[in-house]
């Protein structure tokens, strides 16, 4: 991993339009991301259950911590093998 | 560098961190005041120092407990015994409490366990203010990470960070290298950047100055440039708003440009010297990062030119017969400076024939007529690059600076009468109502800027043409270099 420095201002947010949303779940992998709170797996092992049996490919993660962003090498994973996201925030 | 903050110590006994804007904090609460009643507690809220009512607690308002003892989620309850961290837990896990505070029968009526909430000290729209406030590196600047499998040049082209050319990755290992170029503190603010009008520490100069590929000692100059770009007579803001094909040059003058190597010699304009190339690059770089001027959003340049990554060359001072330039314009003898100008391209003028000084300056005159048009006069500058086979000719002559001057300006001069719009069919010229105005000089005083620079080689000398002079567009200036 490398850390560098940012050169701007760091007054201007980046911007990121939301992608539109999928119609059906053909031809996507979905990312279920798990940020370690209690319980959150109940949550996402549901929902993993209702994609699959809509047709629909899972791949599984999971935060060290649900106190921090994910680490830069777990969402360059997630965005490298898969086109959706479900994140489960427990309790 | 700033000041690296003491790491305060927790006390002896047990330890919690709390918010009230925690769920989980709230319901354990009430606990605390069993807790202090049966030992040592110290209890460090972050966001409220009337919470939790049940104790009084230290307000951790800059977070600098949470920051040097890694709190991570609230609640965190911590045992320290001769000032060493023995036990740890977070949010709320009953028989963990009880086990760290031997109080068996602690929480009896809470649930088993409830999650805690982020600790305000990763909070990530926090995270890069406490970081500069308490890190040791002293580095202020947001920390952006790539990921292992990303390829650090390819995700900085992605971000917008570069000017088409790859950079180098601005690690804080990089930075605080090229800080040991400048004695001037990394906070210290060096002028405002337009066009966003953003204040620029020496830190964020430092990062953009790594990226363009200087050395430390190059940082200076980088700094002094800047502060020169950035006024109000410079204007870089309509130097970037306009459409005409301008950015900064940079003419480096003092034997500090020897020093950091710089090229005044063979292509002293072109590629191949690293000074030259990195220093105005830098401050692109900087103006592009910081300033927010990019091509295509304030930068509404028809063409630009080449120049805009980098336009920066020194005088070779020791064979000029004209005295270095920054001299000319009030610097004292032997200081470093820079003088920045809003200039286009350089257009060669070729004279291989002349054998006097009287023949050269007439056709070199003959040339810069035409800049930028042949019937506009009085409102835009230059910059004259004379080489060394055509310095010799004033040299021997015994024609310096001034002398020069007088006579281009005399052979410059027209008759406005043929300079007003529609005279010679052409449309271009200046308005009809100065058609009695007598000769008119081409430049405005002061407005050429005579340089010495270039190759053993040639008789060529260069021109490089400037944006709208005065008040309307951009005058030259010159800032000496501070170290």
């Amino acid at each position: 991993m490398t850390t560098v420095l940012d050169p701007t201002s760091e007054v201007r947010p980046a911007e990121r339009a939301l992608l539109q949303r999928p119609r059906s779940l053909d031809g996507h992998v979905v990312a279920l991301l798990d940020i370690s709170k209690p319980r959150g797996d109940v949550f996402l092992n549901r929902v993993e259950e209702r994609i699959v049996a809509a047709g629909g490919a899972v791949k599984r993660y999971r935060k060290p911590t649900f106190t921090k962003p994910a680490p830069v090498d777990l969402r360059h994973e997630i965005a490298t093998q898969c086109t959706l996201v479900i994140e489960a925030l427990a309790d | 560098m700033s000041e690296v903050a003491e790491i305060p110590v927790l006390p002896d006994g047990l330890v919690a961190v709390v918010k009230r804007e925690c769920a989980t904090c709230e319901l354990v609460a009430p606990l605390f005041a069993d807790l202090a009643a049966s030992g040592d507690l110290s209890v460090y809220t972050q966001d409220d120092p009337t919470f939790p009512a049940s104790v009084a607690a230290v307000h951790d308002a800059d977070l600098a407990v949470s920051w040097h003892h890694d709190i991570e989620t609230v609640p965190t309850l911590i045992r320290v015994v001769d000032g060493v961290e023995v036990e740890r837990t977070v949010g709320w896990h009953r028989t963990e409490w009880q086990r760290i505070t031997g109080l068996g029968d602690l929480g009896a009526d809470l649930p088993e366990m409830r999650p805690g909430c982020g600790s305000m000290s990763v909070d990530p729209d926090l995270e890069h203010v406490l970081r500069a406030r308490f890190n040791s590196d002293g580095l202020a600047a947001r920390r952006v990470e790539f990921a292992t499998a990303e390829d650090p040049f390819e995700a900085m082209f992605e971000r917008g960070w570069t000017d088409g050319l790859p950079v180098v990755p601005p690690t804080p290992e990089r930075v605080h290298q090229m800080l040991a170029g400048t004695s001037r503190a990394a906070t210290d603010v060096v002028c405002v950047v337009p066009p966003d009008l953003v204040e620029v520490s020496v830190e964020k100069v430092a990062i953009n100055a790594v990226m363009a590929g200087c050395r430390p000692e190059y940082l200076p100059w980088v700094i002094a440039a800047l502060e020169a770009v950035c006024t109000d007579e410079f204007n870089m803001h309509g130097v970037l708003a306009t459409t005409m094909p301008v950015g900064p040059v940079i003419v480096c003058n003092g034997p500090g440009t020897r020093a950091i190597g710089m090229n005044a010699g063979i292509n002293a304009l072109g590629q191949g010297n690293r000074a030259n190339s990195t220093i105005g690059r830098a401050v692109q770089l900087t103006v592009r990062n910081v300033g927010g001027g990019r091509p295509g959003e304030v930068d509404r340049a028809t063409h630009g030119n080449p120049g805009k990554l980098s336009f920066c060359f020194a005088e070779d001072e020791a064979e000029s017969p004209f005295g270095p330039l920054a001299q000319s314009r009030g610097v004292p003898d032997g200081r470093d400076a820079v003088t920045v100008f809003a200039g286009e391209g350089p257009r060669c003028m070729v004279d291989q024939l002349a054998r006097t000084p009287e023949e050269l300056v007439t056709s070199l005159a003959a040339m810069m007529v035409s800049q930028p048009h042949p019937k506009l006069v009085l409102g835009f500058d230059a910059i004259l690059v004379i080489s060394p086979d055509h310095g010799r000719l004033f040299r021997e002559a015994g024609w310096d600076r001034d002398r020069l001057l007088v006579e281009l300006s005399s052979r410059l001069e027209r008759d406005a009468a043929e300079l007003v719009r529609g005279h010679g069919g052409i449309a271009e010229g200046l308005p009809a109502g100065f058609a009695d105005a007598g000769p008119l000089a081409k430049y405005r005083s002061g407005g050429l800027l005579v340089t010495y620079a270039g190759g053993g080689a040639g008789l060529f000398s260069t021109l490089i043409s400037g944006w709208v002079n005065g008040g309307t567009g951009s005058d030259p200036v010159t800032v000496e270099v501070t170290y």
